[in-house]
């Protein structure tokens, strides 16, 4: 992922992707017999909230190997990990969002189980920001962003099922262990987004771990010259 | 266009701004980068200087 040769052809992918997606999604994806065009939102939406899923997590192994090996590039590789998750989280909700104004009148509702506790999930990793820029970096910091990002991860699954468990269904249950509530196309659409949503990540990713890297390098021979 | 076309532009321009702003602020660090890259460039060249 973070190999100099990687990132163009990630980047390239990704682009590639991202047009197809956006191209599957309005002209190939049948429109939505109930909502039509915002419809169309879904494909967008949906990937996003996986792929902040996918960030935490990714940010959650990272942690682990960070507190099973105490390497420096596990503790950099979570916070960049989860630091994508935020971005991506926050897209989902401002998407989401959107998509609620279109279907339901509403901007927000605070009685949806799902929306809530992906609120929580968001707003307990952009909280991990808080710790770690109020601690001095060390050991130390790193221990306790770990140990932090491993227990976030727990608060994923209960997002993921909040739907499933949920009283109130106005938040469509799209995906059910009878398969995907969905026409094929639709289903095939959603797949493209979801793997473009997922490639767009790896890029990022790579580009600011790659960035981080060389800040962190360029300080330890600033220090070693001055 | 009808509230239904606003409101699904709306949320796609979001994921695209959004997208492009991180590069915006990934561009200006590159530029941060290189700038102290530059700098240590000169230092290395002053030091070859006086030694």
């Amino acid at each position: 992922l973070t190999t100099h040769l990687k990132l163009p052809v990630l980047a390239a992918v990704c682009t590639g992707l991202f047009g197809l997606a956006i191209s599957l999604a309005f002209f190939y994806a049948p429109a939505d017999a109930d909502q039509g065009l915002s419809q169309r939102i879904f494909y967008f939406h949906v990937p996003l909230a996986l792929t902040a899923y996918a960030c935490f997590g990714w940010g959650a192994w990272k942690a682990l190997r960070y507190l099973r090996t105490r390497d420096e590039r596990a503790d950099l590789e979570s916070y960049v990990a989860i630091h994508q998750g935020v971005i991506f989280g926050a897209l989902t909700l401002l998407t989401g969002s959107i998509w609620a104004r279109i279907s339901w009148g509403v901007w927000w509702s605070w009685g949806e189980d799902e929306l809530v506790l992906f609120l929580v999930l968001f707003l307990f990793y952009c909280a991990y920001f808080m710790l770690r820029f109020s601690v001095d970096p060390g050991p130390a910091r790193a221990n306790m962003t770990a140990v932090y990002a491993l227990f976030g991860v727990v608060l994923i699954p209960v997002s993921f099922l909040a739907i499933r468990l949920s009283k109130q269904f106005i938040h469509p249950v799209v995906f059910k262990l009878e398969g995907p509530q969905m026409a094929g196309s639709q289903f095939f659409t959603f797949c493209v987004c979801l793997v473009a949503m997922l490639t767009l990540f790896a890029t990022l990713y790579a580009i600011e771990l790659a960035g981080k890297r060389l800040d962190r390098s360029l300080r330890e021979l600033k220090e070693l010259l001055t | 266009l009808t509230q239904s076309e606003k409101y699904t532009a709306a949320a796609y321009l979001v994921v695209f701004l959004g997208v492009l702003v991180y590069a915006v602020i990934i561009g200006a660090k590159l530029q941060r980068l290189q700038r102290e890259v530059e700098q240590l460039v000169e230092i290395v060249k002053e030091q070859r200087v006086g030694g």
